[in-house]
């Protein structure tokens, strides 16, 4: 059987940033997958060389565009761990309260877009019609749909009142409603089904070997989340993974569906037991010293390496995003899958270009 | 989550240590470079039930050459390909290497060399001989140096 070479990307309707493989296929079979990224780096690392670490968490929230609010908030935990800043007990509940809302937004995101690069257009819209919900939440508590912009080092810039806590509650039982009317079609529907399941199988010892994070590594029965370590608000609020054992392409939006509905349970925790008082404290001197952070993004586990000496500019500003980490993962389900498949399993993994090229 | 573990090596025993690692089923976290005045600087983040240990190893500044370990694991042909783009450090027996057309940057090897704010910023040199392991743990700004591989 001759071997052909199709292109796919950088340009690609499932795609809405570049990354470009070379497949290699034998009539329908994927036999080989090449990739090249790099398309849009951005030397985000680099910038820290020269920007005022204080003002540099705008930078860390623009590394991606829907994980934004986690990027920041790792970037100054970060900052924190190196000054020994002791951040406000009621900015770490509200750091986690928008961290959820992201991980909402994001995994809403995800949902609908695997919706139409299946051809399910109305899943689709109404996927994007309840996250639409969430984002009106956050733009009201944050002045911001994704780049929320309320991450500081040393707490947060906003607050949320009692009132707004009420109304925010009531908002989430009718999402939670649309929500369980959205997971049902997803996990139930045979034509989803048919394109997802035993499609791009990726087992618990390759998961682990290949270094996968996040939703990628737990539906492969990996039972791994940052959120265990205990930072923000998770040292009171306990997170149980979510986890599935099939490892394919349904496996991957079983767990994203069920982190919903965990998402929505620890924001309803963290409004329960958020305390009164300051939400800032001032940060003054520059760091001196190195960490290594991680922290639970909607697509896994996000690594930030900060070294500092002492001056306003750090020495090293180092992220290893998530998807950076499932690309190995990726390239390994591939081969011996339908041309037709490859959109649904580069799609499984949530790839988000923008944070791997920071 | 800042009292990681490091235990600061040197190259030749760079592979019989991602070895063990591997053996003891740890996950490869990350693969992180810094750009030293003199030297480079490697950082190789493992995970064990959500423990984080890490290798450190110096290498020179200039024509630096660094055994790969994607024999071991096989992810880290990403990070080692973006260490060579963006470091100008020389991956030997990498198992995928993409010659220097992973990253595709305007500035060839960005992090290829120190610029003198990076010089004067940098004031706690790095000593590479110490094996003894060490934490990350920062003190108070003024007193703490940088936790290096000083012993």
């Amino acid at each position: 059987m001759a071997r052909t070479v199709i292109p796919f990307g950088p340009q690609h309707p499932v795609l809405p940033e570049p990354v470009h493989l070379d497949l290699v296929v034998e009539d329908e079979k994927v036999i080989e997958a090449r990739p090249s990224i790099g398309f849009v780096h951005r030397g985000l690392e680099k910038l820290a060389e020269t920007k005022d670490f204080i003002e540099f968490v705008y930078v860390a929230e623009r590394i991606c565009g829907i994980c934004s609010f986690i990027h920041g908030q790792t970037y100054c935990q970060a900052i924190e761990t190196i000054m020994n800043i002791a951040v406000p007990p009621r900015a770490v509940y509200l750091r986690t309260v928008w961290g959820e809302l992201s991980r909402l937004h994001s995994h809403l995101l995800w949902l609908g877009l695997m919706a139409d690069g299946m051809g399910f257009e109305n899943l689709f819209m109404h996927t994007w019609r309840v996250r639409e919900k969430i984002l009106a939440i956050i733009e009201a508590t944050t002045g911001g749909r994704v780049i929320f912009g309320s991450c500081k080092v040393g707490g947060v810039r906003r607050d949320i009142d009692a009132a707004a806590i009420t109304r925010i509650l009531g908002e989430l039982n009718e999402i939670e409603k649309d929500m369980r009317g959205l997971t049902k079609i997803l996990l139930d529907d045979n034509s989803v089904k048919a394109r997802l399941c035993g499609v791009g199988v990726l087992t618990r010892a390759q998961a682990h070997d290949l270094g996968c994070v996040g939703p990628m590594m737990r539906a492969s029965g990996i039972a791994q989340d940052m959120r265990q370590l205990g930072y923000a608000a998770f040292n009171e609020i306990k997170v149980e993974p979510i986890t599935r054992t099939e490892g394919d392409s349904y496996a991957r939006c079983a767990v994203r569906c069920g982190e919903l509905f965990q998402s929505l349970d620890i924001i309803r925790q963290a409004f329960a037991k958020i305390p009164d008082g300051p939400v800032e404290v001032k940060v003054t001197g520059n760091p001196t010293g190195e960490t290594i952070t991680r922290t639970e993004q909607p697509r896994g586990e996000v690594v930030y390496h900060l070294k500092a000496t002492g001056t306003k500019f750090l020495q090293r500003f180092r992220v290893r995003t998530p998807t950076f980490a499932n690309l190995p993962a990726m390239l390994q389900v591939l081969p011996g899958c339908d041309l037709a498949d490859v959109p649904m399993i580069i799609l499984t993994i949530d790839p988000c270009i923008s944070c791997t090229e920071r | 989550m800042s009292q990681e573990q490091i235990e600061t090596i040197t190259v030749d025993v760079l592979w019989e240590k991602v070895a063990a690692r591997r053996q003891q089923g740890q996950r490869l976290v990350q693969i992180s470079a810094t750009r030293l005045p003199e030297h480079v600087e490697l950082t190789y983040s493992f995970d064990l039930d959500r423990v984080l240990t890490n290798l450190r190893l110096l290498l020179p500044g200039q024509d630096t050459h660094l055994p790969s370990i994607s024999t071991i694991y096989g992810c880290a042909i990403l990070y080692e390909n973006e260490i060579h783009d963006l470091f100008n450090v020389q991956v030997d027996g990498l198992t995928v290497d993409f010659k220097g057309n992973f990253m595709k940057t305007s500035v060839k090897f960005p992090f290829g060399s120190v610029k003198a704010s990076a010089v004067v910023a940098a004031a706690t040199p790095v000593k590479a001989a110490a094996a003894a392991p060490v934490t990350l743990a920062p003190a108070a700004p003024a007193a703490n140096p940088a936790p290096t591989a000083s012993a």
